[in-house]
């Protein structure tokens, strides 16, 4: 599936079609991912099956690479936005059909940084992976995070930082939050490359995650325990 | 780009992530990519003497400074500028650094600031006993690093930052890179919230400044040109040069 002729899509069976939609992805190829989204659709896949079987797995494959040093940033980049076009078809009709959602998250790369390749990446991986994702964007100052939190009654915090010199800053609204005694009312993972697990513990976040799929395996581990609590 | 899917584009494809190595000094070679991708060798070496290891984007710069300083005691090994392009690997390449040359000098310093290792460099260096130049970033040192922190403060933070070695090597290490050669859809995602392209001179050089006006065209993104000089580094050096007998 990978030669340079002209492929048809539809004339691939589902299983075809698949695998070249996770090439396609791995390409960057938007129109052709678009193509592929609409013909599974046609086929009556249901949107969140096309979502979580031919997108999330084929983004997975993506982020595994990256994370492996074999995909670089401007690939991943292009992948995401391949991932983007295909997202744009299905999210109004995720909506539509009432796909499970998992959990709401708030999410923003913190005050003082305009960096958001990371977050936007996280952001879309959330989504597909069917969290309610509200992306507050960059240079996010304390209140922006609480007031959405708050109005969104969300479950989950996400902040981003890429620079040293900003990342201080996740510990000022952790710190405020149990100022305002509203720090367990949500569990909050930290991200970004300067980084790690251990900057995570000591500013008090619930997860550090490393990449968007360890953002999205955490996030839901993190739900579910919350679940678990809730109806224990 | 084109249809070849993930086995195809893997075929062939080799390790990623170049590993640090250093490389006798060559004239020639430093104008290309020695000091981007390979590092470059200490001189010969001599007990009483202070070993610089800095990052290769700042060698013409310290050479500079010990020249005109006359830091005759001084000498300077560096590791490969695209080290920035894996900052969690800068510790580990200090560090090997160090222990190959921790004998033969009486003292060592680390010219790199935090450059985006999140504290990690400056715990290594802690533990190694060597010092390192203070500030975020060479953006910040160059400026003057409290002059720096009051311009972020004051809210300059959509600024790309270019120096000397950066506009020089603009086209290895930032646009090509980023793959900015080959999809230029992706400058958008890349610099889409950078509203000006600021170029911090260390030499006053009209050519360099017309090239770094080049780059923010490139970019999409306004152009401003400061001229720092050397700034903290300058002062920096200076101090680390005096904290060792001269000898020769």
């Amino acid at each position: 599936m990978s030669e340079e002729e002209d492929i048809i899509l539809a004339e691939l069976d589902d299983e075809e079609l698949v695998q070249q939609m996770f090439d396609d992805l791995y390409d960057g190829l938007r129109e052709e991912i678009e193509e592929g989204v609409n013909i599974l659709l046609a086929r009556e896949w249901t949107p969140y099956k096309v979502l979580t079987e031919a997108l999330v797995s084929g983004m997975t494959i993506v982020g595994a690479d990256f994370r492996d040093g074999i995909l670089f940033v401007p690939e991943v980049l292009l992948s995401a936005n391949a991932m983007k076009g295909g997202m744009a078809i299905l999210k109004p009709l995720l909506a539509a059909t009432g796909a499970p959602q998992v959990g709401k998250m708030v999410i923003g790369t913190v005050k003082g940084d305009i960096h958001d390749i990371g977050k936007n990446l996280v952001s879309m991986m959330m989504e597909g992976a069917g969290f309610d994702v509200v992306d507050l964007g960059i240079n996010n100052p304390v209140e922006n995070y609480i007031e959405a939190l708050e109005r969104e009654n969300a479950d989950i915090l996400g902040m981003s930082a890429l620079l040293t010199t900003t990342m201080p800053y996740m510990k000022v609204v952790i710190d405020t939050l149990i100022e305002q005694g509203k720090r367990d009312d949500y569990i909050i993972l930290v991200g970004g490359a300067p980084l790690n697990e251990e900057f995570g513990k000591a500013i008090g976040a619930d997860g550090y995650c490393r990449d968007a799929a360890v953002a999205v395996e955490m996030a839901k581990d993190f739900v579910a325990r919350k679940h678990n609590r809730m109806s224990a | 780009m084109a249809r070849r899917g993930r086995a195809a584009r893997l075929q062939g494809r080799v390790a990623v992530r170049p590993p640090p190595t250093s490389t006798p000094l060559d004239e020639n070679a430093v104008a290309k990519d020695t000091l981007t991708e390979r590092g470059l060798a200490a001189a010969e070496l001599k007990p009483g003497r202070i070993l610089l290891i800095a990052c290769g984007a700042l060698a013409r710069e310290i050479l500079d400074i010990n020249a005109s300083n006359q830091f005759s005691h001084i000498d300077l090994t560096c590791l490969p500028a695209n080290l920035h392009l894996y900052p969690d690997q800068i510790p580990a390449a200090v560090t090997a650094a160090v222990t190959k040359h921790r004998a033969s000098y009486s003292q060592i310093f680390v010219v790199y600031a935090d450059c985006g290792t999140g504290g990690a460099l400056a715990r290594r260096c802690a533990e190694l006993g060597v010092e390192m130049v203070a500030g975020p970033h060479c953006y910040s040192f160059f400026e003057g690093n409290q002059a720096f922190e009051e311009k972020t403060e004051a809210g300059e933070i959509t600024a790309f930052y270019l120096t000397d070695f950066l506009v020089k090597q603009f086209d290895a290490f930032i646009w090509r890179p980023m793959g900015l050669d080959k999809n230029p859809e992706l400058r958008e995602m890349f610099f889409g919230n950078y509203t000006t392209l600021v170029y911090q001179s260390q030499v006053c050089d009209p050519a360099l400044v017309q090239r770094a006006a080049d780059c923010a065209t490139r970019l999409g993104l306004a152009f401003e040109h400061r001229h720092t000089g050397y700034g903290d580094l300058e002062i920096t050096l200076r101090g680390w040069a005096d904290s060792a007998p001269l000898s020769g």
